[in-house]
């Protein structure tokens, strides 16, 4: 379609006229104007809602809002063209079959062999054995080979080595969805563990000797501690009310040496609706700064982001400084449970914090134990109440410990808001589908690459410069203020105004200081070779007989010797004097070109530090932004000097 | 006056100190005339903690038993709690802190009493000459001229004795136009925009009154600014109904009628003790304990502190834009013109002007436009956000210039020379100092208090290289142009380095900055290296073909 509007939602001003194309896979805005033709590609698999509004003089607007919190919004001269778009997209944007998504088609060319070690990047059996199992307390159990216990769950699970086949399958069945009990991390240090399950079908008094064996199992697999904690991360309330069901918690009395814990995680359909809240928010077209604080309370984002965190720290503490091993379960076990064992995982383990360890912390807590993507995040066309951010939730708190603990990751937040990205594109097939069985029966890895590989082979992109595996902060448990502390809860604009540029800082500090790390690294790599290039040099020329006194004619002393003693100057009094060169000579001069080096070096390799160039544009961004509204300046001949000055308009 | 006459117990043992993020700590605290000082007993790392009286906001006393406890609220917005055995000690000391925080007497104040243990290098009292900004101005233009026509503070008491001011206007119309202009603050230079030679002028308002009164040298003064048939833009700080209002008062507004040149803009600022009570209830919500995000947020919305920031940095752009973009002439002023008046010139300057991103610019920049030009310094930091006093003339207007500049810094990191560490030390020293640079409201009173010659001035001591290299950014790379902020809501952040400095744990972001400090001198050794390792080696090289050559 021809002569479309891509407006600015910020700014009427700043809409541009293009092209919108439709392919099989992208949504694709080509702007006019020969010099840029700046080029606009949305991913069908990345729509979220289209939205077509009543149409205007100026033609039809139709409002695209993605996954990714871009919000794209046209207008199509055309009433009958946008009506073709739309139905279009409609179709596009909820594929019924998975071999319609991108992964499917998309072709990073590379050869059969490249594809495969890229899935075998992150290998969880090697994690496992990282952790230390198995050993004496806990074992691989093959119980699920076939998925004949639990289908959600992966083929190879670890357990108490006491757990025999008949407690887990009994447990299993006292468990929704047959979830039963299983390890998520082991603490090589003391023993202590993170598992991971399901509710139990208690209602109002049932019970189960396996299901209280395998508990059991779980606390003698410690043997350092005589009680296991049991965290149910949902809200009293809610869990009371899955009693009526046949569903519920554990009853302190019927399990022995357990401490029972609630802590209160809302469920998906509120956190869907707290992200919508948000989003509005986000989106306001000149809010004031009440309208915006008063949004986010309102939402409730920040308070659900804290609940989750303090579940981790709670469990982390207990694992790290009490020794104590944890049970985690909400309902189903695939959404709070995923949550709040990754949270911890990362708070205890460095590992994790790195960027291969977050890749293997994503695959073993939400990709195996079978978190539900497809639904989650509706790569399928579904049904749209399953839908809910629970791992944007994760990837957040992530980002709001990197915040308090800038040197404790080795990847930066470009690395998060990238795999957030990816987890709704279906580029990759990592996150395909609902479970392990399902992906296994979809050849995901025969067919689809893996957004791992993808990931590290631009790792360069995604460093942290302030990391260093050696930093006190890279050590260790990480242990986050808790209270008083809502205040390091933070609006993440980098995420949910992505799109925005005029929003964030116009310059980066982590793009600044990797710009300095690289060329740091090249004048490394450089001060080797000039040092092996001079000690050649010296061997050569002090090998020759001929040497000339204009050689040290810098310093007028030396030359004078020299000169006048050419012939008598040993080789070896020249090669002293010239390493003694150096000490004198630093200060003279070199800095005013070691100051060019730097500008010249940092303007070609990081590109926000070049568009400083741009910075001026940003006082478009000022004037839309404003709450002054209007923008510019009033032209000279709209102004009759009313007392209502135009800035006054908002 | 006898301190001593003040201190009724100087001295007591068994003290115990409780700060948040420290362990308590047992010693002795001693009061003097000017400072409170605990020093530990232990022998191994003896802490000492030294606090000026005049830091101290607010004392509360409570008791249990015999044991007594002080709460001390600071300036700096620092809490700190003393455990001092003894109820008579408790009282003594607590009555000898509250007298001593709250001495009448300007000339009683520490800076007077200070000596330095530095020598001093350069005299920060003669370091920024409005003489030589002039100098500087002159290499650019010949439109301006330096007036001492208030010279003996007798035109207008709250400016400095000269000021820059177009050349085509003589002394005597300035004496006429100071009559036309409340407190005697005719229009004069505060910024010239040298890529356009677009002038910045700031003011009081002028006293139109009722009747709607004129000054034709007034008019004449700021047409001066303009090029021929273009416009300037007055920036008014007040809503427009307030500057109606203020004509029944005698003030008024530019109105059209007598300046058609100029196009009249209303861009509230909010004052004095609206911005005071905002203040307080951000500290208030701040210290809140609670664990709620609900009310944190509410509290951060309903102190209104970010909206004040907010509305500042979009006037300050405003004005920069006009300047800038439109290529105008611009005046601006409130009522009085020693408030929101400076907060909006300067911030303009730091959009527009590098050389106010620098160490040393800046330093200018709060000489020139806050100090010599008259904001009361002494008025409007005489009590910080713990204080119940609630005298209408204490406002943090100060602080909430200093925050828009973090603001600004933290959207442009790399563009200025000065950290964050540098504007808190403004934020201190202005409300509590050995210095004499913030003392009094004006040039005026600080010529009658000798200041000068009595006291040490803060930029002495913070030009000194060994401290400055403190307030030095690694990451700066100077950055010549003009920086446009973004002011949506999502891009302005609580400055934590102010309001949660002592209620959050520091330690991970002290390192976050040291390792940025090592990542950039690093790679500046490095170069160093390779540089002497490249000409040496050109030089080998060059000698090398002179040899073959020979």
């Amino acid at each position: 379609v021809e002569n479309v509007r891509l407006l600015n939602r910020l700014s009427s001003r700043r809409a541009v006229v293009g092209t919108l194309y439709l392919t099989a896979t992208h949504v694709i805005f080509v702007e006019n104007g020969s010099e840029s033709r700046k080029e606009t590609w949305v991913l069908h698999s990345q729509i979220s809602s289209i939205e077509k509004q009543a149409t205007t003089a100026t033609g039809c607007p139709l409002l695209i809002r993605c996954k990714n919190f871009q919000v794209i919004h046209l207008v199509i001269p055309q009433e009958r063209d946008c009506h073709d778009v739309y139905i279009s997209l409609i179709r596009l944007a909820r594929p019924v079959k998975y071999e319609e998504l991108y992964c499917f088609s998309f072709n990073p060319k590379l050869d059969k062999e490249e594809r495969e070690q890229g899935w075998k990047l992150v290998d969880l059996n090697e994690e496992y054995n990282r952790m230390g199992v198995p050993n004496n307390y806990w074992q691989i159990s093959d119980v699920n080979r076939d998925y004949g216990v639990c289908d959600s769950y992966p083929t190879e699970v670890y357990v108490p080595k006491s757990a025999t086949a008949h407690i887990i399958v009994g447990s299993s069945k006292f468990r929704s969805r047959r979830r039963f009990p299983a390890l998520s991390y082991y603490c090589k240090g003391n023993n202590a563990s993170i598992c991971r399950s399901s509710q139990p079908l208690s209602g109002f008094s049932a019970r189960c000797l396996e299901d209280e064996q395998m508990l059991q199992a779980i606390r003698k697999a410690n043997p350092g501690s005589d009680f296991i904690y049991v965290v149910d991360t949902r809200p009293k309330l809610n869990a009371m009310a899955n009693r009526a069901a046949g569903k519920g918690y554990e009853n302190e009395d019927n399990y022995s040496n357990i401490k029972f814990q609630f802590i209160g995680i809302e469920n998906i359909h509120v956190m869907r609706n707290s992200l919508q809240k948000m989003l509005e928010v986000c989106e306001l077209k000149s809010p004031s700064m009440s309208d915006f604080l008063w949004g986010l309370e309102n939402s409730g984002w920040l308070k659900h982001i804290k609940a989750i965190m303090d579940a981790g720290i709670f469990i982390a503490k207990a694992v790290a400084e009490e020794g104590v091993s944890v049970l985690v379960h909400c309902s189903d076990g695939w959404d709070r449970t995923a949550q709040v064992c990754s949270v911890a995982s990362l708070l205890l383990d460095p590992y994790y914090r790195t960027m291969k360890g977050f890749m293997v912390l994503i695959e073993k807590d939400w990709v195996s134990f079978g978190h539900k993507f497809n639904h989650r995040y509706g790569n399928l066309d579904g049904d749209p109440k399953e839908i809910s951010p629970v791992i944007d939730q994760f990837i957040e708190c992530v980002w709001q410990l990197m915040e308090q603990f800038p040197c404790a990751f080795e990847f930066n937040e470009r690395f998060l808001i990238h795999i957030q990205h990816h987890i709704y594109s279906c580029q990759f097939g990592n996150f395909l589908c609902n479970s392990q069985k399902e992906r296994r029966e979809l050849k995901i890895k025969e067919r689809t690459y893996s957004l791992w590989a993808h990931l590290w082979k631009n790792r360069a992109d995604y460093l942290n410069p302030l990391y260093r595996s050696d930093h006190s902060q890279t050590q260790g448990t990480l242990h986050p203020q808790i209270a008083p502390c809502n205040f390091l809860y933070k609006f993440w604009s980098g995420m949910y105004n992505r799109f925005e540029k005029g929003l964030h800082p116009r310059q980066s500090v982590t793009d600044y200081l990797m710009a300095v790390k690289e060329e740091t690294q090249q004048l490394e790599e450089e001060l080797e070779v000039l040092q092996e290039r001079l000690a050649n040099l010296q061997k050569s020329q002090s090998g020759n007989n001929k040497v000339k006194s204009k050689q040290q004619d810098r310093s007028k002393e030396f030359g004078l010797y020299t000169s006048n003693n050419s012939l008598a100057n040993t080789p070896q009094e020249y090669s002293s004097d010239l390493k003694s060169f150096p000490s004198r000579s630093p200060s003279q001069g070199d800095e005013d070109s070691a100051l060019i080096l730097t500008q010249d070096n940092l303007k070609s390799s990081d590109p926000d530090l070049s568009a400083n160039s741009d910075q001026e544009s940003g006082v478009e961004d000022l004037s839309c932004r404003s709450p002054s509204g209007g923008g510019c300046v009033p032209s000279e001949d709209s102004g009759k000097d009313s007392d209502e000055a135009v800035f006054l308009a908002g | 006056m006898e301190f001593a006459e003040l201190i009724k117990t100087p001295r007591a043992d068994n003290v115990v100190l409780h700060r948040p993020f420290h362990p308590a700590v047992e010693g002795t605290l001693c009061l003097t005339g000017h400072h409170l000082i605990f020093s530990s007993r232990r022998r191994d790392n003896a802490e000492e903690l030294w606090l000026l009286h005049s830091n101290i906001d607010s004392i509360e006393k409570r008791f249990v038993g015999s044991l007594g406890t002080i709460v001390i609220k600071c300036k700096d917005l620092r809490i700190i709690q003393l455990d001092i055995p003894g109820m008579e000690e408790c009282l003594n000391i607590a009555s000898s802190i509250e007298a001593l925080s709250t001495l009448d007497s300007v000339t009683l104040m520490y800076p007077f009493f200070y000596r330095p243990m530095f020598e001093v290098l350069e005299d920060g009292w003669s370091s920024f000459l409005l003489e030589q900004e002039f100098e500087h101005l002159s290499s650019v233009t010949n439109e301006w001229r330096l007036s001492c026509v208030n010279k003996d503070f007798s035109v207008c008491p709250s400016y400095p004795p000269v000021v820059i001011v177009p050349k085509s206007v003589d002394d005597e119309a300035l004496r006429k136009v100071a009559l036309f202009r409340y407190g005697g603050r005719f229009p004069v230079l505060s910024y010239y925009h040298k890529k356009n030679g677009m002038a910045m002028l700031r003011s009081s308002q002028p006293l139109t009154g009722t009747n709607g009164r004129r000054c034709k040298e007034d008019e004449k003064l700021i047409n001066a600014t303009l090029r021929s048939g273009r416009r300037g833009f007055v920036i008014d700080t007040r809503p427009l109904n307030v500057a109606q209002q203020a004509r029944a008062k005698g003030g008024g507004f530019e109105q059209e009628v007598h300046y058609p040149q100029w196009r009249r803009i209303h861009k509230y600022i909010e004052r004095f003790h609206i911005l005071q009570e905002s203040f307080i209830k951000l500290v208030e919500a701040c210290n809140d304990q609670s664990h709620n995000m609900d009310r944190w947020l509410s509290k951060l919305e309903a102190s209104n502190w970010l909206t004040h920031i907010k509305e500042l940095l979009t006037a300050a752009c405003l004005a920069a834009q006009c300047i800038d973009r439109e290529g105008a002439s611009v005046l601006v002023h409130g009522s009085e013109g020693t408030d929101s008046t400076l907060q909006v010139t300067s911030l303009a300057q730091i959009i527009l002007d590098p050389r106010c991103r620098t160490i040393r610019g800046f330093e200018a920049l709060v000489v020139r436009e806050w100090l010599q030009a008259g904001h009361p310094f002494q008025q409007r930091c005489a009590q910080s956000a713990y204080s119940n006093s609630k005298q209408k003339w204490e406002a943090p207007v100060f602080l909430l210039f200093l925050e828009c500049v973090w603001q600004i810094h933290r959207q442009f990191p790399c563009s200025f020379e000065f950290n964050e560490h540098f504007l808190i030390l403004l934020f201190e020293h202005a409300y509590a100092s050995q210095f004499g640079t913030f003392l009094g409201n004006n040039e005026s009173e600080r010529a009658k208090l000798k200041l000068p010659q009595k006291t040490m001035s803060l930029w002495s001591w913070v030009n000194r290289p060994e401290e400055l290299s403190r307030f030095q950014n690694p990451i700066y790379e100077a950055n010549s142009l003009v920086i446009w902020p973004s002011v949506a809501p999502q891009s302005l952040q609580l400055w934590e380095g102010i309001f949660l400095r002592w209620n959050r744990p520091s330690r991970f972001l002290e390192e976050a900055e040291e390792e940025r400090i090592n990542i950039i001198k690093y790679n500046k050794e490095l170069q160093a290296k390779v540089n002497v390792l490249r000409r040496q080696l050109a030089e080998m090289e060059t000698d090398g073909e002179v040899q073959e050559e020979e």
